[in-house]
């Protein structure tokens, strides 16, 4: 979607760099600091963690094989709704999910387990939804994965039997830490610099830049792009149920549209294709929403507590996208990434 | 009440419920024809009009008054925001129009969430009485509002259609939205009609948000957003960006969702929107460019 | 008429056309010929006003029009058949010429117009109700070039009509610019088929790589051995 110049400068090269040092400071002051930090500032790295996880999935389909994606909440949904299914004590279960099947209601899992579970439940989806919609372009596809998102939503709220509906799903142990997320974010952004740094994502940048080149050169343009969904569908997923395991509740409207965009606002500011940039845009636009959040916080009717409304925050966010998209397109780092002459000179056959 | 009745009811409620995603869908299949913009905003425009309603009819004025200068002001609305937002970005890529639009509705709908609560409002002492009145037929039950939303709209349909092939204004739209250059090169003044464009969608999704508004009787902040996505869903299936064919669209969605809530089991009743999507996916996958559209695929 | 000084017009960071300055006389018809991607279009398409130019300016019958819009460039005169032809594929060749004339309102001329048209390439009138995307290529030059003269300009931009024709076409689409031109009218025509371009016109350009290296008599131009070996195919 947009011109690729590839670069080695010192620039790129910097920013990764930068980009390390930042997780990594996450994971010293989680240390250091733990059980000392103030929770409220643990609880904006953990979010701005799990948010990275999300963003780089996300940039796998969209940024790289633009297949621009309008319905990974979907997964992310998934991954949080069935993982949590899986992980309830058994008393929660009866309680919170009394219409359970019996092969369910008497299942309580591992974290871990009921993550990789829910992850490969959606990968397994998005492999099944995707082999149609991988044929689609453009438009249509974005159309496409944002009729998925609703129909997820729409089941969400009706299976009460499984999601108890419109309502609030709770009880979920807060397993999420800061270690598992960490965890996480470093195995996210290898499986993606592996995926993007391999054949298939050789292919992948080819297929994005030109589609009709890339049949040329003989590239399985729909396996590549298939292949990057079904992955990013199954780290979605993963964010989502960590984002789950944090929040410990959560409801069909924690994953609709609000959350859409703000995933993808964070996607924009970062530069869509950059890894540096999603880590970047993940950090910065958690850091300006709550920022701007605690703005918010002046709002309190009596005792009447508003749910998140997002209201002020959401504007702000939405006018500072505008402004990017019109002004700084490419997003802070645009396609500048770690170093891709070398692949770019790999990609030219030897003959 | 016999199957003839029931066959009857259902299609009188059917066209009715089709004219109102017709009439969401023309502003969206306009301005995609030209701008290849998806405007989520376009949703929020029926809200919108409705609220601008709310307020103005505390102010004591009539119906009549109330409803053309609600109308009014969604269509400076819809201009608004295409010099403000679209028109700074018109050329990009396309998923870059689509996600500003996207932030458009996000910013139109928390500033209505913001200042007003999201507690939905009634709309009942706004819409005339009148509408509410059911003509029995046999066991048919026609309610006004029906009879008001489907002619209303057979009446925009005329006026349109006129105004597209009888004025110049109509005819340049449409060279522009066949082809933009050669609108360009026949010296088309390409703004004016983008604006236009503009201001007809949004005054017509303005007029559906009234009728939406008065089928369901009441409004809140988000109450454009399932309409914008069946109005989406309706554009697909007649052929984006051709507006026959978004009409077209609009009623079969219509038919396909009033028989479709007829004909479900009632357990699965409520998953009825899911299936409007599902439909959706597959006629993107099965038959792209929709009921109008050409066969064509991309040409190497 | 037109007089072309410095432009320079830019694709992002790639920059078209370096500098370039021409003149096009009333009268006459004037050629720019080069390879392909030498920037030709591009130069076209900143006269109509579709591209701006980073500098320089387009200076037509006295004014500026560098900055004017597409429609305002139509309305001064000057009026092009496009590279790819671009017509309407959906309407008919009769709406299509009726297009041409969108912004006139002297009806009784309009008619005259055409008329001139139908004289000038008899199968148009003849496939009038035909949708012009049924139309053959050479059809669809003719009606690209007939719709740009719809609009009655003085001056006349073509932009490769031999794209794409058999010979024999190509032979009776250039009798047909001939004609216009004896009749009066200005034609700026950019070609790749340098041979049969420096038939017809006066004087010729040749454009390469963005820079005007070349500037002579369509004569000279013919008979120059560096032209014929790199375009004529001496």
């Amino acid at each position: 979607m947009s011109e690729f110049i590839p670069s080695s400068s010192p620039k790129a090269r910097w920013t990764t760099a930068v980009a390390l040092l930042v997780v990594s400071a996450l994971f010293v002051f989680g240390i250091n600091a733990y059980g000392k930090i103030n929770p409220y500032l643990l609880r904006v790295i953990i979010v701005m963690g799990i948010n990275i996880i999300l963003v780089l999935s996300l940039n796998l389909s969209n940024g790289f094989t633009g297949v621009f994606s309008l319905g990974h909440v979907g997964f992310m949904a998934i991954g949080a709704y069935v993982s949590s299914i899986l992980t309830l004590t058994l008393n929660t279960k009866a309680l919170n999910l009394p219409d359970l099947p019996a092969w369910l209601a008497h299942v309580q899992m591992g974290f871990l387990p009921a993550l990789l579970i829910a992850a490969t439940l959606a990968a397994m989806i998005a492999f099944l939804i995707g082999i149609p919609l991988m044929r689609l372009s453009g438009h249509y596809v974005s159309i496409a994965t944002l009729g998925f998102l609703v129909i997820v939503h729409i089941i969400l709220i009706n299976w009460t039997q499984f999601t108890r509906g419109a309502r609030t799903f709770s009880g979920v142990l807060q397993y999420t830490n800061i270690w598992w997320v960490y965890l996480w974010i470093l195995i996210t952004i290898y499986i993606v610099w592996r995926i993007v740094n391999s054949p298939y994502g050789r292919a992948l940048l080819a297929v994005r830049e030109n589609e009709i080149a890339a049949y040329a050169i003989g590239v399985n343009v729909l396996r590549s792009r298939l292949l990057a969904f079904v992955v990013s569908a199954f780290l979605t997923a993963i964010g989502g149920g960590l984002l789950a395991h944090y929040l410990t509740s959560f409801s069909p409207a924690s994953f609709y549209f609000t959350a859409t965009f703000n995933i993808i606002i964070m996607l924009v500011v970062g530069g869509i294709g950059s890894i540096n940039g999603s880590i970047l845009g993940a950090v910065l636009v958690t850091l300006l929403s709550e920022i701007l959040r605690n703005a918010e916080l002046g709002i309190t009717l009596g005792t009447i507590k508003i749910p998140p409304v997002y209201g002020l925050s959401q504007i702000i966010l939405s006018i500072a996208f505008i402004l990017i998209v019109i002004f700084r397109r490419k997003g802070l780092l645009g396609d500048s990434e770690i170093d891709w002459s070398g692949v770019f000179i790999k990609l030219i056959p030897k003959n | 009440m016999t199957f003839i009745e029931y066959l009857i009811q259902q299609t009188i409620n059917a066209l009715s419920l089709g004219s109102i995603y017709a009439l969401v869908a023309i502003g969206l299949a306009m301005v995609f024809g030209i701008l290849r913009l998806i405007n989520f905003a376009h949703g929020d425009l029926m809200m919108v009009a409705c609220y601008v309603a709310f307020f103005l009819i505390s102010s004591g004025i009539g119906f009549g008054p109330v409803f053309i200068l609600s109308i009014l002001a969604v269509t400076l609305l819809g201009i608004l925001m295409e010099r403000v937002a679209y028109r700074p970005v018109r050329g990009a890529p396309d998923v870059i129009m689509l996600l500003t639009s996207l932030a458009v509705s996000i910013f139109i709908q928390n500033i209505f969430i913001m200042f007003l609560s999201p507690v939905p409002r009634s709309f009942r002492n706004i819409t005339p009485s009148f509408l509410d009145i059911v003509n029995k037929w046999g066991a048919v039950g026609i309610s006004n509002i029906n009879i008001v939303t489907i002619v209303i709209t057979a009446i925009l349909f005329i006026l349109l259609t006129l105004f597209v092939t009888k004025t110049r204004l109509g005819t340049s739209m449409r060279a522009t939205s066949e082809n933009l250059i050669a609108a360009q090169l026949i010296g088309v003044h390409i703004d004016r009609v983008i604006l236009t464009a503009f201001a007809i969608g949004s005054a017509m999704a303005g007029i559906a948000g009234f009728l939406w508004a008065a089928r369901l009787g009441k409004i809140d902040p988000l109450m454009g957003f399932i309409p914008l996505l069946k109005a989406f869903v309706a554009a697909v299936i007649g052929g984006f960006g051709s507006l026959g064919g978004a009409v077209i669209g609009a009623y079969v969605l219509g038919f396909a969702e009033i028989f479709l809530i007829g004909f479900l089991p009632p357990s699965l009743s409520s998953y009825r929107d899911a299936f409007v999507f599902v439909l959706l996916i597959l006629v993107l996958l099965i038959r792209p460019n929709g009921i109008l559209g050409s066969t064509e695929r991309e040409k190497v | 008429m037109l007089k072309i000084k410095n432009l320079v017009v830019a694709y992002g960071n790639i920059i078209a056309l370096q500098g370039i300055s021409l003149l096009v006389e009333e009268g006459e018809l004037v050629t720019l010929i080069g390879s392909n991607g030498a920037g030709k279009t591009t130069c076209l398409k900143t006269i109509s006003g579709l591209l701006k130019p980073i500098s320089g300016s387009i200076t037509y019958l006295g004014e500026d029009t560098a900055r004017l819009l597409p429609h305002e460039i139509v309305k001064r005169g000057i009026s092009q058949s496009p590279e790819g032809r671009h017509i309407f594929a959906r309407l008919t060749v009769g709406e299509n010429l009726m297009l041409g004339a969108i912004q006139r309102n002297d009806n009784i001329a309009i008619k005259a117009d055409q008329e001139y048209v139908f004289t000038l390439f008899p199968i148009l009138k003849e496939r009038f109700n035909q949708v012009a995307g049924t139309l053959s290529g050479g059809e669809q030059q003719m009606l690209a070039i007939g719709r740009a003269l719809m609009s009655h300009p003085r001056l006349l931009l073509l932009d490769e009509p031999s794209l794409g024709l058999a010979p024999i076409l190509v032979q009776r689409i250039f009798a047909s610019i001939q004609k216009v031109r004896a009749e009066g009218g200005t034609v700026l025509l950019v070609e790749q088929n340098a041979r049969q371009a420096l038939t017809i016109a006066d004087r010729g350009y040749v454009l390469e790589a963005g820079r005007i290296i070349l500037e002579a008599t369509a004569e000279e131009l013919r008979t120059n051995s560096e032209v014929e070996k790199a375009y004529l195919g001496g």
